[in-house]
């Protein structure tokens, strides 16, 4: 069954075409890479998936069923998280505070003014948990907006976790990083996959990056879907070296 | 780390509860009195629920005069024409304060920023035409009197909060008590955290699930009935409604109450009441220009301690 499915989706910026006609299907426990050069669309895409604007034309599935009209929230509710390229966290609260609210959010505690023992516990559980996953566990009591940018990039990525996503989306999850936390975030994501079912979309610039984490390779380019493929079909393409990497190279 | 910071901060806690609480004996050894004190409960009470918006989900409202003086008519009117009982004057005048937020902030949660707090002066400002205009009702000019606060009854003890000013006081600790506990657990919850989670970083919030709007019209709403009941409060103080209770000019002076204490402290806006309140006192049997030296005072704040006057020792708290 495809996870996420894209019809025909076009989104306009006034005279712009963003998007032109993307369809895209995403079938359940791939790890999809969304590659193309800057402004090929590819945060729009993610923008589309996740109820930031609606599109212009086309539709957005998930599991199976259309949610192109509902909002950001509900999908959320329904299974999906995202990460952003700017990183968006709560600079003022502390790591654990901050993957804590993703948590309670997940365990439909979000209108309650006050929870039990047992229900606490088990949010502080799930949150060290994932802490221990991201490998924050060691910094869970820093504020988010004095961990270094890395660092912020992962508790991004867990708050993400702790919503219990089938569906993870991130929007350049090694952007702005050295050599060492990028191999650091590429394994948690390796770790991510072997932990279970999650689906996970990702748009990524560094090749490296993309080619060993990826399953199948989504190219954009000037809003239109260039190519698809495995990491072998896609590094042989013309089309895509042309457009792509032969300007990266 | 924050074992230290944790232990003053309980401290400072401990040592605000016991001023509080013996107030009317200490008062009048600084010149204050006891009314001064009740005073700066009750304005305190309604810049911290002002804050409880403001500093803890981000929101700016420049309307909050409005919930005071529907609290503070309402309790006026319920004294003067519904029944002599205390207590009903409180829970109608926090009714009526209450469900006008509700209805208001149902309309205008979707706006942000500078719109949202210039729909909320606006509609302040209907308010208190209302109380001006409608003389017959509300005194208009002259303000809501003939009301009295009434004994309370308690299994068969009378407590004379009228006459006995210590009594009236401790009625109104209480109620602030019971009120700023009910805030203090609500920040503490999964409720009160989706509010900062909005303050903090209102795209991320959204992302993560929580329905900004709904949220932000729960922390007004709240906020609101917080502000009436103070504003019921207050009408008990004087025995009076002052359509100036509804002016945007007090919400303007609620904001700086709590910006002056510290925005981010749970404190903070009753420090800034207290000073407001008696620096006020002071200077208006002084000089009728006593507004541009709270005017001069908060310049000083802002310069000097631009997190508040509470934000500073907390820094150092925390350091
Ligand atoms: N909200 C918006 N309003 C107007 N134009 C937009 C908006 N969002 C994106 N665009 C435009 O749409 C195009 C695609 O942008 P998008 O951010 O999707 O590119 P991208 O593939 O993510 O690029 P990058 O690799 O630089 O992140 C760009 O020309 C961008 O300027
Ligand atoms: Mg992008």
């Amino acid at each position: 069954m495809n996870v996420l499915e894209i019809r025909n989706a076009t989104k306009r910026f006034g005279s712009l075409v963003a998007l032109r006609n993307v369809a895209l299907s995403v079938p359940a426990g791939e790890l999809r890479a969304i590659i193309g050069p800057n402004g090929a669309g590819k945060t729009t895409l993610f923008n589309l998936v996740s109820g930031f604007f609606a599109p212009s034309a086309g539709s957005v599935l998930f599991a199976g069923r259309d949610v192109t009209a509902l909002a950001a929230h509900q999908r959320v509710a329904l299974g999906m998280a995202r990460t952003f390229q700017i990183t968006e966290i709560f600079p003022e609260l502390t790591v654990f505070e901050n993957v804590r609210i993703a948590a309670e959010v997940a365990a439909g505690y979000r209108l309650r003014p006050r929870l039990g023992r047992s229900e606490r516990a088990e949010v502080c559980r799930r949150v060290e948990q994932t802490l221990e996953l991201a490998g924050l566990a060691a910094k869970a009591k820093r504020l988010a907006g004095e961990l270094a940018h890395g660092d912020q990039r992962v508790a991004e990525i867990a708050m993400a976790l702790a919503l219990k996503p089938r569906l993870l989306l991130l929007d350049e999850p090694t952007a702005g990083m050295g050599e060492q936390e990028t191999q650091e975030i590429t394994r948690l994501i390796r770790r991510l996959r072997a932990a279970g079912e999650l689906t996970i979309v990702l748009i990524e610039h560094d090749m490296r990056v993309v080619f060993h984490l990826a399953d199948r390779i989504t190219v954009l380019c000037y809003g239109e879907l260039l190519a698809e493929g495995t990491p072998q079909e896609i590094a042989a393409n013309e089309a895509v070296q042309e457009a792509y990497l032969g300007k990266a190279a | 780390m924050n074992s230290r910071a944790g232990a003053a901060r309980q401290a400072g806690t401990a040592l605000l509860w016991a001023a509080l609480l013996l107030a009317p004996y200490w008062l009048p050894w600084v010149g204050g009195y006891t009314a001064l004190g009740a005073r700066v409960l009750v304005l305190g009470l309604a810049a911290m629920s002002l804050n409880f918006l403001l500093g803890f989900t981000g929101v700016v409202s420049f309307g909050h005069a409005a919930y005071f003086g529907l609290g503070a008519y309402g309790a006026g009117l319920t004294l003067k024409l519904l029944a002599h009982s205390t207590p009903l004057a409180l829970f109608f005048g926090t009714l009526a304060g209450g469900i006008a937020g509700a209805l208001l902030g149902a309309l205008i949660v979707h706006l942000r920023g500078v719109y949202f707090a210039m729909v909320t002066i606006a509609f302040g400002q209907v308010f208190y035409y209302i109380a001006f205009r409608w003389n017959s009702l509300t005194g208009g000019d002259d303000g809501l009197r003939g009301f009295a606060r009434q004994p309370l009854h308690f299994a068969g003890y009378a407590i004379d909060i009228l006459n006995n000013g210590h009594a009236f006081y401790y009625f109104v600790l209480v109620c602030f008590a019971v009120t700023v506990g009910v805030m203090a657990l609500i920040l503490r919850s999964p409720l009160g955290r989706t509010m900062l989670a909005i303050r903090e970083n209102e795209r991320r919030a959204r992302f993560l699930g929580i329905p900004v709007e709904r949220h932000i019209w729960v922390a007004f709403t709240l906020s609101c009935f917080f502000t009436s009941l103070a504003g019921a409060l207050y009408a008990m103080v004087n025995n009076f409604a002052d359509p100036m209770g509804l002016h945007w000019s007090l919400s303007g002076d609620l904001v700086i109450m709590a910006v002056m204490g510290g925005m981010r402290s749970f404190w903070g806006p009753l420090v800034g009441a207290a000073v407001f309140v008696v620096v006020q006192d002071f200077l208006s049997s002084i000089t009728t220009n006593w507004m541009s030296f709270v005017g001069l005072l908060i310049v000083l704040v802002v310069l000097f301690f631009p997190r508040g006057l509470l934000g500073l020792a907390q820094r150092r708290g925390e350091a």
